[in-house]
């Protein structure tokens, strides 16, 4: 039984040997990024085990800068024929794109380095079977009411090696251990379909089986039937301006539209202006621009262990730091790569990502993180008078300069005299990301501080999903825009 | 079977794997790949320009009722893609021998094979790049070109071999005045033409003169509204999340709920299908089923069919019609209506005309109630003339009342739209729609 999808490094070695003997020296810039990708996929859905789904993926990136051009060539063909060909096709596309380009020489570094993700117990510790027995344990605990019509418990897990080598010596290789969990729950009557998530797909996480612990994927199950059901007789939240607190599930998605994706220097730059967008974020800001409220402290952050996108490089080479995006409330740092710093003359980090080997690098979020404050959850709920606390993501819509939002979640309950009461329904809110973070009048301790990410950040011309880390506490808004549905 | 070159190698690598089979294992080899270009453009400069080669093949090892899948990336180089076939096969059967039988699989047996192969016109990437140039001169143009030749195939242990070889190219950019104001366009197909793209060139221009006016700032409130084809590609591409599968109607989770639990309708000339026989995506799946010409999902506002994956088939009891396991349209058509395309502004009168919709999602899934934001070229118009772009608004809206009650009609004459989406590989799904006329759609911010 192949226990651990981690044979790669092996095959690794054998084709950074072949690799290396094709570097160019005769250009101005040359990169090779090597990635190699195993994956499993597990679910039992309605007490079916359904066929599991394995995944291996090898290629390269070649990518060449001279003569005032850049291109790059990306095959599966990983034999000294197919890496030939794929060298000769990145030259072409340098030498077609030469006085063209955006900007006309690499200003790219030669790194080495490595990173590993860590792992306290890993999956090789278990038999595929008892993997699906796990699952068919939670899937099962998910079925609890003639109301509920389907439930699914999954896992999917992926091995990702990568190689990154320059012809001025530069050597990276990275391994990456994400595990993303899953349990979906969902009950009807009549027209009334309500469904509950674990955290919506939030709580992956780098790692081993530990990742499921973090959690607690054991004990999941009968808690969210339960408040599926309870949502299927609950009223639907009240419209109105209150005070909303969210807690860390929500938090991460409203950190990703309208925190993240602004500062992305590609957006400001106008790369996404075709397809994702364009930011309301404008070069002057960056120091002086009030973002939110003096609680609000944002960082850039590959270092967390055990979160979706720590890193020790990112894929251009550039060694990742900590670094402060927003430092109380005021903006400091976007979310911009070695090339688009170049570009924008502005300040920026190690997130220039791409999310297979054949697509290129571009600015991405990668470990996005809201600080703690000092508020416990209990001190945060005691000073709402008429509010709303939600829970998990479970809609999601911003215009396209970021600032316009409206999201929606699966679980909520109503805050009264400082207290949480009624459960309700259908909830969302609105508002508009430059007002909506000066709002902010509490955040959560370290105690309601949660480290999660997802799996699906969507960018980019040619398109790329890719995975991001976002760490968040409970947060408090005053005076929110507030509905609900049928 | 005859066929191109790579058809033949992949004939080669699953009879080949055919022969590695034991006892009564039966192979399933769905085939994907591609030759693409991308051109990345920002400010009419190239952002990034390369080529993807890649191939992949899909394998599902059954033996009676059990079954495990993997999917493996192919080099191309005959040994090197054995050798990798014959490792998955081997953890698959490892993998199969701890698995319980699969109620739900469903694969054909006697399916026929076909061969689909598309001429190659494409314009090499010099000459593209130098009609883009032309485009973007004077302009701050900003976008992709893509093309090349996408493969997909379909080869079983039991003979059957299907393949799809399509060569496509499709330019998708916006021409930008300032800020979010933009013009945007697309040009696809199979074959370039310079005086097609020219004419869709001068439209977006003159869409940037009518930008440049002082953008109007419209409150929340209902208004009329035109929604242009590419506009309606938004919603129906919605609607396809959940609202046209079996599965999602069995349990529950499709947006039409009120279709079948309060009787509620679409406007009774409101017709949706999938419309294989018109589209550029293969019609053929993974399980080596062929999808039929036209699958109507909707028709006079009603319920007609739904699309049937093999795995919901045998969970349903009903027959399959080679949906995908995901059960979404991959070639939408929605049927054309009575008013006259050429007097759209007419017909709305005053009111706002979206030209494109962006980043859409459900409010109220269960209610099927949308929110999502107008994007690019939105107008107010009044009295049946554009007077001003106006500032993005959220919309918050029932699809029962936009393509329902509060539907005026649907254009005479439909658009053809390539999607030009490209997550993984280059997309070969397509849509086929008109533009809608509504007597009233909600805005809230």
């Amino acid at each position: 039984m192949t226990q651990s999808l981690t044979e790669e490094p092996s095959l690794l070695d054998r084709y950074e040997q072949r690799l290396a003997r094709h570097l160019p020296g005769d250009v101005a810039y040359a990169a090779f990024r090597l990635q190699i990708e195993r994956s499993e996929g597990l679910a039992v859905r309605a007490g079916v085990v359904e066929p599991p789904g394995n995944g291996f993926e090898a290629g390269v990136m070649i990518t060449i800068w001279d003569g005032g051009g850049m291109g790059y060539a990306a095959t599966s063909n990983l034999s000294d024929a197919g890496i030939v060909a794929a060298l000769a096709e990145a030259r072409g596309w340098a030498a077609r794109t030469a006085g063209l380009a955006v900007l006309g020489a690499a200003p790219l570094a030669h790194p080495s380095g490595s990173f590993t993700s860590s792992v306290e117990r890993p999956f090789a510790s278990t038999t595929l079977a008892e993997r699906i027995e796990l699952l068919r344990a939670q899937e099962q605990r998910l079925r609890t009411d003639d109301r509920i019509v389907d439930s699914v418990a999954s896992l999917y897990r992926t091995d990702i090696d990568t190689l990154l080598l320059t012809n001025g010596g530069g050597r990276v290789r990275q391994s990456f251990r994400n595990v993303y969990p899953n349990l979906r729950v969902t009950a009807n009557t009549g027209a009334n379909t309500q469904t509950r998530t674990y955290g919506g797909g939030a709580f992956c996480g780098q790692g081993g089986l530990e990742v499921l612990d973090r959690f607690g994927f054991g004990d999941a199950a009968p808690r969210l039937a339960e408040q599926a059901i309870e949502l299927l007789e609950a009223p639907p939240c009240p419209t109105g301006t209150m005070d909303l607190l969210l807690a860390p599930d929500q938090m991460i998605l409203q950190i990703h539209e309208s925190i993240g994706h602004p500062l992305e220097l590609d957006r400001i730059l106008g790369d996404e202006r075709n397809f994702a967008g364009t930011s309301f974020v404008r070069p002057e800001m960056f120091g002086t621009y009030r973002y939110g409220s003096e609680l609000l402290n944002v960082t850039f952050d590959p270092t967390v262990a055990g979160q979706m996108a720590s890193y020790a490089f990112d894929d251009d080479g550039t060694a990742a730091t900590r670094t402060h995006l927003i430092r109380d409330g005021i903006l400091e740092c976007g979310l911009g790569g070695t090339i688009s710093q170049a570009r924008s003359g502005l300040a920026g980090v190690a997130n220039s990502r791409a999310c297979a080997w054949n697509r290129p690098p571009i600015d991405r979020m990668a470990n996005l993180n809201v600080e703690p404050g000092t508020a416990g959850f209990t001190e945060l709920v005691g000073s709402v008078e008429r509010g709303v606390y939600l829970e998990t993501n479970n809609s999601w819509s911003i215009d396209d300069s970021r600032n316009k939002f409206q999201f929606g979640c699966e679980y909520g309950r109503l805050i009264e005299d400082g207290e949480l009461t009624t459960v309700v329904r259908n909830p969302g809110y609105r508002g508009i990301s430059a007002t909506f973070w000066r709002s902010l009048r509490g955040v959560g301790n370290a105690d309601t501080w949660r480290v999660m990410g997802t799996p699906n950040c969507g960018k980019g011309e040619p398109n790329q999903v890719i995975w991001v880390g976002h760490a968040a506490p409970a947060c408090l808004f005053g005076s929110v825009d507030v509905f609900g549905g049928r | 079977m005859a066929g191109t070159d790579l058809a033949g190698r992949v004939d080669d690598l699953v009879t080949w794997a055919t022969g590695q089979l034991r006892g009564d294992e039966v192979l399933l080899a769905g085939f994907s790949g591609e030759e693409a270009d991308f051109v990345r453009f920002n400010n009419g400069a190239v952002r990034q320009a390369g080529s993807v080669s890649q191939r992949a093949v899909e394998l599902d090892l059954v033996e009676g009722a059990r079954h495990a899948r993997s999917s493996v990336q192919l080099t191309g180089d005959t040994d090197l893609d054995r050798a990798r076939v014959a490792e998955e096969l081997r953890i698959l059967r490892e993998q199969r021998a701890v698995l319980p039988e699969d109620p739900y699989l469903l694969y054909n047996r006697d399916g026929a094979s076909s061969l689909r192969v598309g001429r190659n016109d494409l314009p090499g990437p010099d000459a593209a790049m130098a009609e883009v140039a032309h485009a973007a001169r004077g302009r701050d143009l900003v976008g992709l070109y893509s093309a090349g030749t996408t493969y997909r195939g379909f080869a079983s242990s039991l003979g059957q071999r299907n393949w799809y070889e399509a060569s496509t190219f499709a330019f998708d950019w916006s021409f930008y005045l300032h800020h979010d104001k933009a013009a945007k366009n697309s040009y696809a197909g199979f074959s370039w033409s310079a005086d097609e793209f020219e004419r869709k060139v001068q439209w977006s221009a003159r869409q940037l003169e009518v930008l440049g006016r002082p953008a109007a700032v419209r409150p929340p409130g209902a208004y009329r509204a035109y929604l242009a084809p590419a506009a309606m590609v938004e919603l129906v591409d919605l609607l396809s999340w959940g609202g046209f599968g079996l599965k999602s109607h069995r349990t529950k989770q499709t947006p039409l709920l009120r279709m079948v639990t309060e009787g509620a309708t679409l406007h009774p000339s409101v017709r949706i299908s999938e419309d294989t026989a018109g589209g550029v995506a293969p019609n053929f799946q993974s399980e080596g089923f062929t999808k039929p010409d036209e699958v109507v999902l909707i028709d006079a506002g009603r319920y007609a069919d739904w699309l049937v994956s093999p795995r919901s088939a045998r969970e349903y009891d009903v027959p399959t019609n080679g949906a995908s396991s995901w059960e979404s349209p991959e070639s939408l058509s929605v049927a054309a209506g009575a008013l006259p395309a050429d007097s759209v502004l007419d017909e709305l009168g005053t009111g706002l005309y979206i030209g494109n919709l962006w980043y859409l999602n459900y409010s109220d899934r269960a209610a099927c109630r949308t929110t999502g934001m107008t994007r690019f070229a939105t107008f107010w118009v009044e009295g049946g003339e554009i007077v001003a772009p106006v500032e993005v608004l959220r919309f918050d809206d029932s699809l029962f009342h936009l393509l329902g009650d509060k539907l005026v009609g649907l254009t005479d004459r439909p658009e053809v739209i390539l999607d030009t989406a490209s997550y993984g590989s280059r997309s070969t799904g397509s849509y086929r729609l008109p533009g809608a006329v509504v007597e009233e759609m909600v805005f809230t911010l």
